[in-house]
C-alpha cells in the first residue's frame, strides 16, 4: 500500500472521488484502487503471505476436526475436557477484548470526548474478540450446531455458562451496534449512525453490565473445580473479581498493542488526529491500566491470604505463580510507572505488551497448567496449536480488512453538501458547548 | 435538550429491564442445602468384601450395551496398567464402572475399589449444566438426555469424582457417557442396578439411601476393627447416593478425601449472588456517572475536548 501511496493513490477516505461523483461501493472495498493495483499490492505484502499460510495449513486439521472429531486434532480428554482453543480462545481473547466496553464508559459515559480519536478501535477490538472468542468455541464444542440451545431449546438458568452464553450473545449485539456506526458512516448511511448515537449511552451502560458479568462469569466457571485447580489460582469468593479486574488492564492494553502495530504498519490509513493524539492517549490508557493493575495485585494477595495459602507459595508451584505475578503484573507496573513519569511512550507501550502476556498467562495457568494439579499436566495436541494459530490469522486478517476500510483510524470526509447536517448532529448528540473539536474529528471540517 | 435526556434515560432503562429478564439466571440459589429425595434409593460398597472380579464391570457392559472391552473382563492383569501420570484405569465411553487394585500400607492383601457415578445429592454436573441436561431422578439416579447436549463439557470440568466422560471420537453425536444407575430398564421398576444383581460377594447393597447409612452404621459398630469409621459418600460434597465402607484408609484407595462436605454449587453462589446486584444497581449507576460527567461539562472546568485537537 505505501508503493500505491508513493504513485500517488490516495486510499478512499470521503464519499466523493471528484466532485459530484461519489465513490461506488466495489471502489470502496478495493480502496480506490483498481481491480489490478490492488491485486498486486495485496500480492506484495508480506503479511499477507503469512496469513494466508497459517490459513491454509490450519484448514485441514479444522476439516479433520469436523469429520473424525475433537479426539483426533486434540489432547482433551476425560481428565481434561478444556484444551487450547477454550483456554486461550475463550479465556484470553474475552478479557483482551474489554476495551470496546472500557473505551465506551470513558467516552460515552464520562464524557472524555478527547478519547474519541481512539474510541473506534477499542470498540472493534472488542468485537473481533468476542466474535473470535466465539469461533474459538464453536470449534471446541461438541455439537457446535447447537449453540443456540441454551436460548431456545433447554434453559439451565442456574448454571454460569448460561449466563456467560447469554451475555456473550447481548454483548456481542451490543458491539455491532456499536460498531456499526463506522459502516454506517463508510455507507454514508447517515440515519443509521444518527439512530446508533441516539442509543449510544443504552448501549455503553448495558455493555458495562454484560461485561462486568460475563467477565466475572469466566472465573466463576472455575469455581464449580475447587479440588482441581491449584489453591493459589483458585478462590472461590474471588474468582470472578480477578477475572473481571484484569480484563481491565488486558482491554486496555490490547488497545495500546494495536494502536501501536497499526501505527507502525499501517500508517498510511492513520489521518492526523489519530497520529497526533496517540501518545497522550497511551499516557492516558497506560493511568487506567496501572490502576487496573495495582487493583488486580492487591486482590490476588488478598485472596493468597484470605485461604491462608502462603505456604504454597515455597512450593515450586508457588514459584510458578509468583514468576506470573513478577513479570505479568509487577513488571509491567513498574514500567508503566517509569513511563508515564517520564512521558516514555517507547516504554509503555512494551509495558502493554508484558501486560498482555501476563494475563494469557495467567487464563493459560487456570485453565490449563494448575488444572488437575494432582493428576498430571497435558501438553496440547500440536494440531490444537496449528488450529489456535489458523484461526488467530483469520482475526488478524478481518482485523486489517475492517481497518482498511471502515472509518476506525481516519474520519470520512462526508459529501459537502451534507456537512452542515452531519456536524449539526454531532453537536447534537454529544450536547457539548464546544462542539468545535469533536465535530473537527468526526466531520474533518478543518481539513 | 431536555427531550434527549428523557430519551435518553427511556433507551438506558430499557436496556436495563432486557437484562434484568435474564435474572433467572440466578434463581435462587441460595435456598438451603439439598439433601436428596427422601425415597432416594443408593447403593453401599463394601471394599472390604470386594475380591476384584470384575464382574459388576461385565454385567455394566451388557446391561448398557457397551462396546467389548480390548482385554476380557476375566482379565486381571488389568488391574497392573497405568495411564497418564501414573493413574489406575478410570471410567469412560466404554466402561461406566471400574474395578482397580490398590495396595494400602500395612495390609497384607490388596483392596478393590469399584468406581462409577456416585450420584450426588446435589450434583455438580446438574448445576453446571447450561441446557439442563443431568436430571436428579426421585429414586435418586443422576441421568443425562444427550438430545440437548451441546457438548461443552463443563459438567466434567465440576464432576468432583471425574466421573463423565466424552465419545471424543464421535464427529457428529459425541455425548456424555457415564453411569446412569441402570435408571431406565431397572431402577425405575425398583430393581437394584445390573452390577449390584451379579457381584457374587455382596459387596453391593442396594436400597433406600437412609436404610443404607443405617446398614453401614451398625457394620462399623458390629466389627470396629475392620472399618475405617467413615462412609465415605454420607456427607461429602453434600452427600452421594452410592457410599463406601473401607478397612484401609480413604484416601489411599483411591478416594479423593479432601472435598469437604458442601456440595460444589457452593463454591459458585458467591458469584451468583452478585448477579442480581449489578443488573439491578450497574444500570442505575453508570447512567448517574453519565449524568454528573454531563453537569461538569458547563461548570468553570470546561470539557476535556478542547485540548490538543483544536
Amino acid at each position: 500500500m505505501k508503493t500505491m501511496i508513493a504513485l500517488g493513490i490516495k486510499p478512499v477516505d470521503s464519499q466523493e472521488r471528484a466532485p459530484g461523483r461519489r465513490w461506488s461501493l466495489l471502489e470502496k472495498v478495493l480502496l480506490g484502487l483498481t481491480p489490478r493495483q490492488y491485486l498486486s499490492q495485496a500480492v506484495r505484502n508480506p503479511m499477507n503471505w503469512i496469513l494466508g499460510l497459517a490459513m491454509v495449513v490450519g484448514l485441514p486439521f479444522i476439516l479433520e476436526r469436523f469429520i473424525f472429531g475433537l479426539g483426533a486434532v486434540t489432547h482433551s480428554s476425560n481428565d481434561y475436557p478444556w484444551g487450547l482453543f477454550l483456554g486461550f480462545g475463550l479465556f484470553c481473547m474475552v478479557p483482551l477484548s474489554a476495551s470496546g466496553f472500557m473505551l465506551g464508559t470513558t467516552v460515552e459515559i464520562f464524557g472524555r470526548h478527547d478519547f474519541e480519536p481512539i474510541e473506534r478501535l477499542a470498540l472493534l477490538n472488542g468485537l473481533l474478540g468476542y466474535l473470535f472468542a466465539v469461533v474459538y468455541l464453536l470449534v471446541d464444542l461438541g455439537q457446535p450446531w447447537r449453540l443456540p440451545y441454551p436460548m431456545t431449546v433447554a434453559f439451565g438458568p442456574a448454571a454460569v455458562l448460561f449466563l456467560v452464553g447469554w451475555h456473550v450473545a447481548t454483548y456481542l449485539s451490543v458491539q455491532i451496534a456499536e460498531v456499526s456506526a463506522s459502516f454506517f458512516e463508510w455507507m454514508n448511511w447517515l440515519w443509521g449512525k444518527r439512530f446508533i448515537r441516539r442509543i449510544a449511552v443504552g448501549l455503553t451502560v448495558s455493555g458495562i453490565i454484560l461485561s462486568t458479568l460475563h467477565q466475572g462469569a469466566l472465573g466463576a466457571l472455575f469455581t464449580y473445580a475447587p479440588g482441581k485447580i491449584h489453591p493459589l489460582w483458585y478462590s472461590s469468593s474471588f474468582q470472578w473479581i480477578h477475572f473481571f479486574c484484569s480484563s481491565i488492564p488486558g482491554g486496555l492494553c490490547m488497545v495500546i498493542a494495536v494502536s501501536t502495530i497499526v501505527s507502525k504498519t499501517m500508517a498510511w490509513r492513520c489521518d492526523e488526529t489519530f497520529k497526533n493524539s496517540l501518545d497522550r492517549l497511551t499516557v492516558s490508557l497506560a493511568k487506567g491500566a496501572s490502576m487496573g493493575l495495582i487493583t488486580y495485585l492487591t486482590i490476588k494477595l488478598i485472596a493468597v491470604a484470605h485461604d491462608n495459602e502462603w505456604a504454597y507459595l515455597a512450593t515450586g508451584w508457588g514459584q510458578w505463580y509468583l514468576f506470573e505475578i513478577f513479570f505479568g503484573v509487577v513488571l509491567p507496573l513498574v514500567l508503566f510507572a517509569r513511563g508515564i513519569r517520564y512521558n516514555q511512550v517507547g516504554l509503555i507501550r512494551f509495558a502493554a505488551f508484558v501486560t498482555i502476556f501476563g494475563i494469557v498467562l495467567n487464563r493459560l495457568n487456570t485453565a490449563l497448567v494448575a488444572f488437575n494439579w494432582k493428576l498430571y499436566q497435558e501438553i496440547p495436541h500440536w494440531k490444537e496449536i496449528v488450529i489456535s494459530l489458523a484461526i488467530f490469522a483469520l482475526y488478524v486478517a478481518t482485523y486489517r480488512f475492517i481497518l482498511y476500510r471502515l472509518p476506525i483510524l481516519f474520519a470520512m470526509k462526508p459529501l459537502p453538501q451534507e456537512v452542515p447536517v452531519a456536524a449539526a448532529e454531532t453537536v447534537r448528540a454529544h450536547n457539548t458547548p464546544e462542539p468545535a473539536p469533536v465535530a473537527a474529528y468526526r466531520t474533518g471540517l478543518d481539513k | 435538550m431536555s427531550g434527549m435526556s428523557r430519551r435518553k434515560f427511556l433507551v438506558t432503562s430499557l436496556a436495563g429491564s432486557a437484562a434484568v429478564t435474564l435474572a433467572p439466571a440466578c434463581k435462587a440459589m441460595a435456598s438451603g442445602s439439598f439433601e436428596g429425595y427422601p425415597d432416594g434409593m443408593g447403593v453401599l460398597v463394601d471394599l472390604t468384601r470386594c475380591i476384584g472380579c470384575r464382574s459388576c464391570e461385565a454385567a455394566c457392559n451388557k446391561e448398557q450395551g457397551l462396546a467389548p472391552p480390548a482385554q476380557s473382563f476375566e482379565d486381571k492383569s488389568v488391574f497392573d496398567q497405568t495411564f497418564h501420570g501414573g493413574q489406575k484405569r478410570r471410567t469412560d465411553e466404554n466402561a461406566y464402572t471400574v474395578v482397580n487394585r490398590y495396595d494400602p500400607e500395612g495390609a497384607t492383601k490388596p483392596v478393590y475399589r469399584k468406581s462409577q457415578c456416585n450420584h450426588c445429592n446435589e450434583p455438580a454436573c446438574l448445576t453446571s449444566c447450561f441446557v439442563n441436561a443431568y436430571t436428579k431422578t426421585r429414586e435418586g439416579a443422576v441421568i443425562y438426555n444427550s438430545k440437548v447436549c451441546v457438548g461443552c463439557r463443563n459438567c466434567m470440568i465440576a464432576c468432583p469424582f471425574q466421573v463423565p466422560a466424552y465419545s471424543y471420537s464421535s464427529a457428529f453425536n459425541p455425548m456424555i457417557k457415564k453411569c446412569i444407575f441402570c435408571y431406565e430398564t431397572r431402577l425405575k421398576n425398583g430393581q437394584p442396578p445390573a452390577c449390584v444383581g451379579i457381584c457374587p460377594q455382596e459387596a453391593l447393597t442396594f436400597g433406600y439411601r437412609d436404610e443404607l447409612l443405617k446398614i453401614g452404621r451398625a457394620r462399623i459398630k458390629a466389627n470396629p476393627d475392620r472399618y475405617v469409621d467413615h462412609i465415605y459418600g454420607e456427607s461429602e460434597v453434600g452427600g452421594t447416593a452410592w457410599m463406601y465402607l473401607s478397612s484401609a484408609p480413604f484416601e489411599q484407595v483411591g478416594f479423593d478425601t479432601t472435598m469437604g462436605k458442601e456440595p460444589i454449587i457452593n463454591n459458585v453462589k458467591d458469584f451468583l449472588g452478585t448477579v442480581p446486584m449489578v443488573l439491578a444497581i450497574w444500570p442505575a449507576l453508570f447512567t448517574g456517572f453519565h449524568l454528573l460527567a454531563k453537569r461538569q461539562e458547563h461548570g468553570t472546568e470546561g470539557d476535556h475536548s478542547n485540548n490538543e485537537e483544536s
